[in-house]
């Protein structure tokens, strides 16, 4: 597109030409600034002991161990939760509800809401209903169940696109075989909605692991190993903001989190846009 | 879109089992939001009894401790937080788009949507322990103390700005190419072109986009609790200190009790009311108004 627009000399068109290679330059040079600066002090201190040992001296010495599992197990919660109810609203939206349906438009808006709700009210909510109100007191069941009501609206989103991306011939194929709903839901429609769902997955659990406000209140900061899912456990976003806010001297173990943390989001994006670009333009026919 | 529903001819009593299952799934998803609405009321009906919601407004300062619950000083950190990083974030998103759509060769355009990508990936955690390292004591080479009103509006514009960007960038996609056509045919030069005809093309697309960084400059806690000092005032420079809702709500939950824990939710209402206000918004624009 850009070869059919002018290239005019006024003064105006280079004022303007000026404005937006500096705003682009400006964005990169913010980001390597940024990204350089993490690398650059990170990467002296990451190594395997770092990753594996418990952290010592109030995380200023030794490692994140404990941490990785506490923000796996987590993860492990938030996932088992919002799958399943994620992907049942997602396939209710996608093929069970017509477009001008009542219940539909009010899900949709709902979850629309849902996703701006910023994380520190999901943080109070947790931790009244959660914590307080379920009885789960500080623990890795409260901030993944929180994590998991923050990660469905983008799970259902990307999921209901999959399915909506299946050609309308296979229900009408499926339909026209005499299949029931359910096995054209379980052989057909769900091997293809496979990409849309790994998207959703894949951005739902950046989501989460970036994830620091709804936690505060909800996992908790014990940085010991976890003994069970009842136990307190801190994540590894909370390790880098407590290390870089309360802890004096904690810099460069706050570094190197940091660029674990970094690097652990930047692969599942690598992750997401790949089955993005490759898996969800393809169509799965077999014969 | 043919979806099972219209599918009469089934008789199979799984399939009626299963639409009941998946409706169960859909009811607890949409009822997430009610239920956070009700858990915040519920936790802040004490503070309304006991303060009542005109000393939020009235009350001499922010001191819980002896019975003071203004929340004022706090809205106008969230709102001059907000503002200001809207304020630049949305020129610049506008112009990145721009940039990617009609001055960039194509691969690099490729290259800088990537980079995009990628900074709206970064958590915000690390966003704030960079703020707090690097750019908290350049600003405060400049005029102490350091942890300031701008030091909170950068921050979040790094943080906000991909939002903006990415949604402008679908926006300029959208633009029908027969426009772009239509302008290089009548000989108009590059600039003219994206202001007289894309800009308004892409009107709605890009206002979303306002509203959408916007609800994400008025959520954000941990970077702007990191790099903006945290002191209740009103700012009266950009140097000074200040602390946003969110912030205070993260800083002061660990001990809150009674009363005081009350009023944290009823902040936590605040936002909840100011995003909804802007969820309709974006319900507003986008409802037909495409290429308006």
């Amino acid at each position: 597109m850009v070869e059919t627009l002018n290239r005019s000399q006024t003064p105006r068109e280079w004022l303007a030409f000026a404005l937006v290679w500096g705003a682009a330059a400006l964005v990169t040079a913010t980001f390597c600034w940024l990204l350089g600066d993490i690398v650059w002090h990170g990467l002296g201190h990451v190594s395997w002991t770092f990753l594996t040992a418990p952290p010592e001296n109030a995380g200023r010495r030794g490692g994140i161990g404990p941490i990785l599992v506490s923000t796996s197990l987590i993860l492990g919660v938030c996932l088992t939760v919002s799958l399943p109810i994620g992907i049942g609203t997602a396939v209710f939206l996608a093929e069970f509800t017509s477009d001008q349906s009542q219940f539909g438009r009010m899900t949709r808006r709902s979850l629309d809401i849902l996703a701006g709700v910023p994380s520190i009210v999901f943080g109070l909510f947790g931790n009244a209903f959660f914590c307080k109100t379920l009885g789960l007191g500080f623990s890795i069941l409260s901030g993944g169940l929180t994590l998991a009501c923050m990660v469905l609206p983008i799970l259902i989103r990307s999921t209901e696109e999959g399915f909506r991306a299946v050609p309308a011939s296979y229900r009408l194929s499926a339909a026209a075989l005499g299949l029931s709903r359910t096995t054209t839901l379980v052989h057909l429609l769900l091997p293809a909605a496979v990409p849309g769902l790994l998207v959703g997955l894949v951005l739902g659990v950046g989501r989460a692991i970036a994830e620091t406000a709804a936690l505060i209140f909800t996992s908790g900061y014990v940085d010991r190993m976890p003994e069970s899912l009842l136990d307190s456990g801190r994540a590894l976003s909370i390790h880098i903001f407590d290390l870089s806010m309360n802890v004096s001297g904690g810099d460069a173990n706050a570094y190197a989190s940091s660029l674990v943390l970094v690097i652990l989001l930047l692969a599942i994006n690598g992750i997401a846009s790949a089955v993005t670009t490759y898996g969800l333009h393809r169509k799965i026919v077999r014969v | 879109m043919t979806s099972s529903r219209s599918n009469i001819l089934s008789r199979w009593s799984t399939d009626k089992v299963l639409c009941q299952l998946l409706r169960g799934t859909a009811v607890i998803a949409g009822a997430i939001v009610m239920l956070i609405v009700v858990f915040l009321i519920m936790e802040a009906l004490p503070a309304f009894y006991h303060i009542g919601l005109l000393r939020f407004f009235t009350d001499p300062s922010w001191h819980p401790a002896e019975g003071f619950y203004n929340l004022t000083p706090m809205l106008w950190g969230t709102l001059f937080a907000m503002t200001g990083s809207v304020l630049i974030a949305t020129p610049l998103g506008i112009f990145s788009a721009v940039f990617c759509h009609y001055y960039a060769p194509r691969g690099l355009a490729r290259l800088y949507r990537r980079l995009i990508e990628l900074l709206a990936g970064i958590p915000s955690v690390v966003y704030g322990f960079w703020g707090l390292v690097v750019l908290v004591p350049l600003i405060a080479e400049m005029e102490p103390p350091g942890p300031s009103l701008l030091a909170g509006i950068l921050i979040l514009t790094i943080m906000i700005f991909p939002t903006i960007a990415l949604m402008a960038d679908a926006s300029l996609a959208n633009v029908p190419q027969q426009y772009l056509r239509g302008a290089a045919a009548l000989g108009l030069p590059r600039w003219a072109t994206i202001r007289g005809i894309v800009f308004p093309a892409a009107k709605s697309g890009l206002f979303t986009g306002v509203i959408l960084e916007t609800g994400r400059a008025i959520g954000e806690t941990m970077a702007i609790l990191m790099v903006s000092g945290n002191v209740v005032q009103t700012p009266s420079s950009l140097f000074d200190p200040i602390r946003t809702l969110t912030a205070n709500i993260a800083l002061e939950m660990a001990y809150a009790l009674g009363d005081h824990r009350a009023a944290l939710f009823v902040s936590g209402l605040v936002l909840m009311a100011m995003i909804m206000g802007l969820a309709l918004a974006a319900e507003w624009i986008s409802r037909g108004r495409i290429y308006g």
